[in-house]
């Protein structure tokens, strides 16, 4: 059995012999502008199908609404007031506090939180933090996938395989994040009245299975950066081998918080956590689910062992509960 | 929007106006409908992106509900065929061994129709993948149906009078039914209990957080079921054993089933007792109570028997269509994910753990 959960060299696990360095994105949320270019440029790279119906959210400039089958690159929108952004600093503070982590680099000394001196607070604030695909350490999508359809690249990333992927839906359900998604047309029901569909569009390609980010794997294998990243005007997304962007996550949130922006944070960068650390790292300005992510992850493979045990032990008392029945007779 | 101090005593975003990302959730209502119990614990503060889910909702069917019942009928069915095979009950022996290739049948195509792409299904068996819990209960599934489809040819050749066109091969279909019958036995409790595995081995927090307990709820739903089958379809002469394993399916799905309560998060068990989800596995446990108590006192009697086996039947389907549903419904809502997350993790902390979250100051 492959190694579960922990740190370790994803491509190097699956046996790659010519294993590249591990690719990834660092996303600095902190200099993101929300243009969404990295959307446009991932649905235009990849030929990803509109999904939903052009409606707005209600929240914010956010009109995406959440990743899917068609959407690899989501852009966030929270709008924050002063109460809430002193919140945010002090969440940080306790992270700073509780001096995480002390893997690699060591912990940032940091200015003494007392002495700090903050940046006037301001009244209100809009955060902007491009999502994408984790590309874990340890997969639950790949983990799950009963056909092989998902593999792990030669760069540590995450794909699938459309030719191969049947549909089975299970990766959906792995995937800690709520990343991958089966594709379906979008359409519920036939659309009738007049106008309800707005603008025609091409048939939708590779319906029925389970779509994802690839990392641009074809841009990979060509030496080319994945278009979101080429796009971004801000370079809020860098992208490179992945201990690169570690350790410029963790040069920049020192940075930040010498600036006094204390409630920057990691997410991602440890590969002590429950996924054995993200091939996707971002710089967060507040707490994980503000942003719509997890707050403690864990890949759901890591408690198979267990999990085989329990059913082992169960299926053994269902057989020792039919040969009870058939001793004696009444 | 731009605000100054001046703004506070004019409030520019009267409370309650519109979704506000990062707002508050607390106090809910608590029973509001009648049909929701009330919360078991208080309401922790969290905060959510627009009230969106975290995971993603599995995309399956009601089919799949279907097939996790009808996987463990055929499971238990082939166990019951087995014995009946050692102890020569021929009419228990037919009619289990029947059950167990309908209701497999049933089941694998209710899985091939929910598939995205069904005209793929043969991919499940192009790898065995001991990380997937769907690799190797498609395996389960095709060795359990082999046993099961040979063992069942055998007794419907012997129905028809042996009129199926067989030929030669007669001889060896006799010669196999036996190990076949044994063979499906063997798979029958894995097809039972992979199921749950198949479940728990996902980020769906309410399956996930079941994982301990789940394995035996659904063997001891799984035994009550096919025990149930048996008693409508079988003479309560040759019954016996399935009057009993219903019993101890009964006892195992009422003990599993609570102290699966017992040891979830309470959050993360929430939607086993709220809503739809709550209502099918309340009528499950009335109906799993009804059934064992209807074979302890009547089970001799025919149509008690049988009353009693259809009881236990639908006890078992309201099982897993309640169960999959409370995972469904906890995936779809924020809550279930956030907060049994955020508890764990500050236990943690509090435990002196500081070196595995997944935010971290640098």
């Amino acid at each position: 059995m492959p190694q579960l959960a922990g740190p370790t060299d994803p491509a190097a696990d699956a046996r790659w012999t010519d294993v590249k360095p591990r690719k990834g994105f660092f996303t600095d949320t902190s200099i993101c502008i929300g243009c969404k270019a990295c959307e446009v440029a991932c649905k235009e790279w990849n030929r990803n199908p509109r999904d939903g119906d052009l409606d707005l959210l209600g929240s914010s400039y956010d009109n995406t609404g959440a990743l899917g089958a068609s959407t690899w690159r989501h852009v966030a929108f929270i709008e924050q007031k002063r109460e809430r952004i002193e919140e945010a600093q002090a969440t940080g503070r306790t992270l700073v506090d509780l001096g995480m982590p002390s893997v690699g680099v060591p912990a940032p000394a940091g200015p003494p939180p007392a002495e700090t001196v903050l940046p006037d607070t301001p009244e209100f604030r809009w955060l902007m933090s491009s999502d994408v695909c984790k590309h874990c350490t340890h997969a639950g999508c790949l983990d799950v996938c009963p056909t092989g359809a998902l593999f792990r690249t030669e760069f540590g990333t995450v794909v699938v395989q459309d030719d191969v992927c049947n549909g089975c839906g299970t990766c959906v359900a792995g995937c800690p994040f709520g990343v991958v998604e089966r594709r379906s047309d979008g359409t519920a029901a036939p659309k009738t009245e007049r106008g309800e569909r707005k603008g025609e569009q091409p048939e939708v390609p590779k319906l029925g299975i389970a779509q994802k980010c690839t990392l641009c794997y074809d841009r990979l294998l060509d030496d080319e950066t994945p278009a979101c990243s080429k796009a971004c005007p801000t370079t809020s997304i860098k992208f490179g081998d992945h201990a690169d962007m570690v350790a410029l996550a963790r040069e920049r949130v020192r940075q930040l918080h010498v600036e006094g922006r204390i409630e920057a944070r990691l997410y991602g960068a440890n590969e002590l956590d429950g996924v054995g650390g993200t091939g996707s790292v971002f710089l967060l300005l507040d707490e994980p689910e503000v942003y719509g992510l997890p707050p403690d992850p864990q890949v759901p493979t890591a408690h198979l062992p267990q999990m085989f045990k329990r059913a082992g032990l169960a299926a053994a008392a269902m057989t020792a509960a039919a040969l009870i029945s058939f001793i004696g007779g009444r | 929007m731009t605000t100054s101090d001046f703004d506070r005593r004019h409030p520019t975003d009267p409370p309650g106006r519109g979704r506000r990302a990062g707002r508050r959730r607390s106090a809910r209502p608590n029973g509001a409908d009648g049909s929701r119990e009330m919360r078991m614990v208080p309401d922790l503060e969290f905060t959510s992106y627009y009230g969106r889910p975290v995971v993603k909702p599995v995309p399956w069917g009601p089919g799949i509900a279907a097939y996790l019942f009808l996987g463990g009928v055929a499971g238990g069915s082939a166990l019951l065929g087995a014995g009946a095979q050692l102890t020569g009950r021929a009419l228990l022996r037919r009619n289990c061994r029947m059950a167990a290739l309908a209701a497999v049948g049933l089941g694998a195509a209710a899985l091939v129709e929910d598939l995205g792409r069904p005209e793929r299904f043969l991919n499940m068996l192009r790898v065995i993948k001991v990380t997937s819990p769907m690799s190797l209960g498609s395996w389960i599934l095709s060795a359990f149906s082999a046993g099961a489809g040979v063992a069942a040819a055998a007794e419907v050749d012997r129905m028809t009078g042996e009129r199926l066109p067989l030929g030669p091969l007669r001889r060896v279909l006799r010669a196999v039914e036996g190990p076949a019958g044994l063979e499906a036995a063997a798979f029958g409790p894995l097809l039972a209990v992979y199921t749950a595995v198949l479940l728990a081995d996902t980020s769906t927090p309410t399956w996930n957080d079941a994982r301990g307990e789940l394995p035996f709820v659904f063997v001891s739903s799984a035994s009550l079921a096919s025990a149930g089958l048996a008693m409508i379809t079988t003479p309560v002469a040759e019954a016996a054993p399935a009057r009993k394993l219903a019993v101890l399916g009964v006892i195992g799905d009422l003990v599993a089933t609570r102290v699966m309560h017992q040891r979830m998060d309470p959050v993360a068990a929430e939607p086993l007792h709220e809503g739809r989800p709550g209502a099918l596995l309340r009528l499950s446990e009335g109906l799993a109570v009804a059934g064992g108590i209807g074979t302890l006192l009547g089970g001799r009697r025919r149509p008690v028997a049988a009353a009693a086996g259809l009881a236990l039947m639908a006890a078992s389907a309201l099982t897993r269509f309640g169960i999959y549903e409370a995972g469904i419904r906890s995936a779809k809502d924020p809550r279930y994910t956030i907060e049994p997350q955020k508890r764990r993790l500050a236990a943690r902390r509090a435990a002196g753990i500081t070196d595995d979250s997944i935010t971290t100051a640098g």
